[in-house]
């Protein structure tokens, strides 16, 4: 190693060190350099398979280029190498040399890496085998829908981080960009079949600890599963480009034991017949504008903003919008095809608008729909009932 | 074929060719085309560059700092847009025009007017990329396509005016793409020296044979994809659209049918041109050119195969999953006989570290850590966690930086003074590369631990977790994008001037283009020379 001129060392320790890097991302227990910690069986399986894997192509990494490394080293014309005139191997000797390591990585791709991760894939795969519950996902822009058939839950979730926290005027929270008002609960130890939908573009559901992440294809279900292992909150995101907002639609998941999921379900089959109870119940102007408020800024400002003013052409504004002041409903109240009602429910096809219609209440809808008629400089005056809503769905 | 070339190009026709820029607008020229190729990648690599430092910017901290949600997603899209189609993907063409008739004996390319024509399609297919960007400023539309390079539908639907603009940039560069591909095919295939066998041809002009006729396969995929989408986005078709009876992952397929082989369009011309620059700086033959031009072939075949390992997580059946998992595996193959190739070639020769040795070692050595991750990530259980995540960005910058445009810089270290006729500055070379190689490191090897951790890629804002790797990661990339000015300087320097180049350039080089002159005459190899078998 004397003979190393400050050159030959300078890329000798580069490359030990790249070597080193590769090996510290399985060699460190602590997480920040690996996956989090998993909580289910796939997790943990494609945890270790990760890891396994990690030594194999460090180790691969280190052999072949050690062998690259002492030939720069010993077969330089500055310490009177003589270059030799061989291009190739030349007796069966050399052509076994040749082979030996063509079988190794045939070992390594079909065998040390391919029968693991065969397994891994039935095993992913198999989202029905003695499956106890099922959980459906509808990604929105930008934010996720949770349906429990079992029981009849259903809510959406969307982030509640600050916009200020976002611009940078008010100092970020512990769980920025990763915390929801509504988090899907979900019992320790149970197989949870996970269906998967889009109404809009395609979204990727994803959790880390959970080693799942499937995309969610609007008109297509695509299914995968979980069982958490461990009680706790799990956060995750979107991890397909969906759009502007596509960094601020995440994915929270709050594991309990069973009778807490159970008193869970309970409280929120209470909520929801009282929301349905809102439906047939005549609002007052003051309690919807109220209300409807609350469920813009929630669902509607992200693209038409705060004030109405949207961000054109892309983002239409509603402020002064002809369609937000047009008719609400015909005389005999029926939806009319385009009007702001139209919009609101159905959507508008091949546009960022979606329909509205199945992932918001009556009085959600009611609600907004009144809201928008009558702020941001639109005096419309009138007001629409939820129990009107119900009778246009 | 030599009289031929004759008649259509009469001696003394250049004694009264144009000059300045209709010189460049008009020139048939195979060295004057490849300038201006390689003229633009250089400048497209700074426009793609510029782009993607303001991205960093905004990642520096959690936040959103300089840029809407928006723009960052225009910003990224259009990166790498330019970066594949108009940075590497002319250097690669450049190469090709200037080369292949040196190393073949030709005169010229077969098909010299489709040359300039090829080349002459690539600004307006720039700017009609980035067009949009200035017409935002005036109020027009709402910028460039915002839905990624990839394009996705039902977003790319969804999307305003810059889709079209893509979509009809994306035509004209693959037509740019299939008129050279051709050229190259109908040059190699008749414009050999007398005595030139396919099978002794250099390995840079078979890289350059198995791209172009991966680009006549996949480009029309590609272009018909995108044409969907367009009739799609405004003709009320529904290929791309479940409620009309289309399916939003027939586009993937598509799309990914030209986007798998599109990584080995992009490396086959590097790959083709390692074993000369290994041989020439090792004083020794290249080792196992025949395995080599077989490995090209073989990649080139399965790189066809194995599309969807782009989108495993997209809910694809099983035994699809298994067979493309594989399938993927089964390319470390022939990549490995290549590794190994270059690894034998440099096995007990007389190295010296020029430039272009140091970048081609480099090269070797992060591309190697492209292929291994590339390994890993074929699983499909393992992939669920890296998939669209920091983990792919991290790999695919080490397979199409450090394999690609660092396998390009190999190349412009290692030609340039056969092109100018004098040599660069071998102190800026070397610093050049020195910082690229600790810099793109100090960018991208963050990367695969945010990944690890969990950050999904292309978004403006992150977790508070992922803070410390961004910072570190921008940090590299600044640095990065500045040294690139080394090398700019040092082309610019080299052009202008500096130490006369031999006829050789350097100690150990072997094949035809190294017995012209340097800068080669106009016209190439007006005799063709003969190969003894």
């Amino acid at each position: 190693m004397t003979t190393l001129n400050p050159r030959a060392s300078g890329l000798y320790r580069l490359f030990a060190g790249l070597g080193l890097t590769l090996a510290a991302g399985t060699a460190i227990a602590d997480y920040t350099w690996n996956f989090p910690k998993p909580v289910t069986p796939i997790g943990r399986d494609t945890l270790s398979m990760h890891n396994q894997f990690m030594i194999i192509i460090t180790v691969l990494f280190v052999v072949v280029f050690a062998i690259m490394i002492y030939s720069m080293l010993k077969h330089r014309k500055s310490v009177g190498a003589q270059p030799a005139s061989f291009s190739g191997p030349r007796n069966a000797l050399q052509w076994f040399w040749v082979l030996v390591p063509f079988a190794i990585l045939l070992f390594i791709d079909f065998v040390l890496m391919g029968i693991p991760a065969f397994h891994a894939v039935i095993d992913m795969e198999d989202t029905r085998t003695r499956a106890d519950m099922v959980l459906k996902v509808t990604g929105l822009q930008w934010k996720w829908q949770y349906e429990y058939p079992d029981s009849g839950i259903k809510f959406v979730s969307t982030l509640t981080t600050p916009r200020a926290q976002i611009e940078g005027t008010e100092a970020k929270g512990e769980n920025y960009l990763l915390e929801v008002d509504n988090e899907v609960v979900l019992p320790v130890g149970k197989k949870v079949r996970i269906l998967l939908t889009s109404t809009d573009v395609i979204h990727t559901w994803w959790v880390p600890q959970f080693g799942v992440k499937r995309d969610a294809i609007p008109g297509f279900l695509r299914e995968t599963w979980v069982r958490i292992e461990e009680p706790g909150v799990y956060r995750g995101q979107c991890a397909e480009l969906c759009g502007k907002d596509h960094g601020f639609m995440p994915v929270v998941v709050r594991a309990v034991p069973e009778a807490e999921y159970t008193a869970w379900v309970d409280k929120k089959k209470t909520e929801m017949a009282a929301a349905a109870a809102g439906s047939d119940k005549a609002w007052t102007k003051d309690e919807l504008m109220a209300a409807g408020k609350a469920a813009y800024d929630k669902n509607c400002a992200a693209c038409h903003q705060a004030e109405g003013q949207g961000i054109p052409p892309a983002f239409p504004a509603l402020a002064g919008s002809k369609i937000v002041n047009g008719p609400l409903l015909s005389a005999d109240g029926k939806l009319i095809p385009d009007s702001h009602v139209d919009r609101v429910m159905n959507g508008k096809a091949g546009t960022a608008m979606q329909s509205f219609k199945a992932t918001l209440s009556d009085a959600d809808l009611a609600a907004i729909i009144t809201f928008e008629r009558n702020s941001f400089g639109n005096k419309k005056g009138d007001m629409i009932q939820p129990a009107q809503i119900k009778a246009l769905r | 074929m030599n009289t031929a070339t004759h008649t259509l190009d009469p001696h003394g026709a250049h004694a009264a060719a144009p000059t300045g820029i209709l010189r460049w607008l008009t020139t048939t020229n195979h060295k004057d085309i490849g300038t201006m190729y390689m003229t633009f990648s250089l400048l497209m690599f700074f426009v793609g560059g510029a782009m993607i430092l303001a991205v960093r910017a905004e990642l520096f901290q959690p936040g959103l700092q300089l840029m809407k949600p928006e723009f960052f997603n225009q910003l990224i899209g259009v990166h790498a847009l330019v970066m594949i189609f108009a940075a590497l993907m002319p250097a690669a063409t450049g190469f090709a025009n200037w080369m292949i008739p040196l190393m073949i004996g030709a005169p010229d390319m077969a098909l010299p007017r489709l040359n300039n024509w090829g080349f002459w399609l690539l600004p307006p297919a720039a700017i009609l990329l980035t067009l949009p960007f200035v017409l935002a400023l005036f109020g027009i539309g709402d910028g460039a396509v915002a839905t990624g390079w990839t394009l996705y539908a039902p977003l790319s639907v969804q999307g305003g005016i810059g889709v079209d603009f893509a979509i009809f940039a994306i035509h004209i560069l693959g037509v740019s793409s299939i008129m050279g591909s051709i050229n190259i095919i109908a040059t190699i295939l008749n414009m050999r020296a007398p005595g030139m066998t396919l099978m002794q041809m250099p390995l840079f002009c078979w890289g350059w044979l198995v791209t172009a006729v991966l680009l006549i396969i996949t480009l029309p995929v590609l272009a018909g994809g995108v044409t969907m989408l367009l009739t799609d986005r405004h003709f009320g078709t529904h290929f791309f659209d479940a409620a009309g009876g289309g399916d939003p992952i027939l586009f993937q397929h598509l799309f990914w049918f030209f986007g798998h082989p599109e990584v080995y369009i992009l490396l086959l011309p590097v790959w083709g041109l390692m074993p000369h620059v290994l041989s020439t700086f090792t004083r020794k033959p290249i080792y196992g050119h025949t395995a080599q031009v077989w490995s090209f072939i073989a990649i080139g075949v399965l790189g066809l195969v194995v599309w969807a390992h782009h989108f495993l997580t997209a809910g694809l059946p099983v035994p699809a999953l298994l067979y493309f998992m594989y399938s993927t595996m089964s390319i470390s193959l022939p990549l490995a006989v290549l590794f190994f190739c270059w690894i034998a070639t440099m096995w007990r020769g007389a190295m010296s570290f020029e430039t272009p040795m140091l970048f081609a070692v480099g090269f070797i050595v992060l591309f190697g850590i492209a292929g291994l991750t590339g390994l890993v990530l074929a699983d499909v259980a393992a992939d669920a966690q890296y998939h669209h995540s920091y983990f792919v960005v991290a790999h695919f910058h080490y397979a199409l930086f450090t394999g690609g445009i660092m396998g390009v810089m190999t190349g412009v270290y290692y030609w340039l003074p056969k092109w100018t006729g004098h040599m660069y500055s071998e102190k800026l070379g070397k610093l050049h590369f020195w910082l690229t190689v600790v810099s793109f490191n100090l960018t991208f090897m963050p990367q695969f631990f945010l990944g690890l951790a969990g950050m999904p890629r292309r978004i403006p804002d992150y977790a508070l977790q992922f803070a410390e790797f961004n910072a570190i990661s921008t940090v590299g990339s600044f640095i990065l994008g500045l040294s690139q000015l080394i090398f700019a300087y040092n082309i610019w320097r080299c052009v202008k001037g500096g130490e006369k180049a031999s006829n050789t350039v350097w100690e150990g080089t072997s094949g035809l283009e190294w017995e012209l002159s340097s800068p080669p005459p106009h016209h190439s190899w007006e005799t063709q020379p003969v190969i003894k078998a």
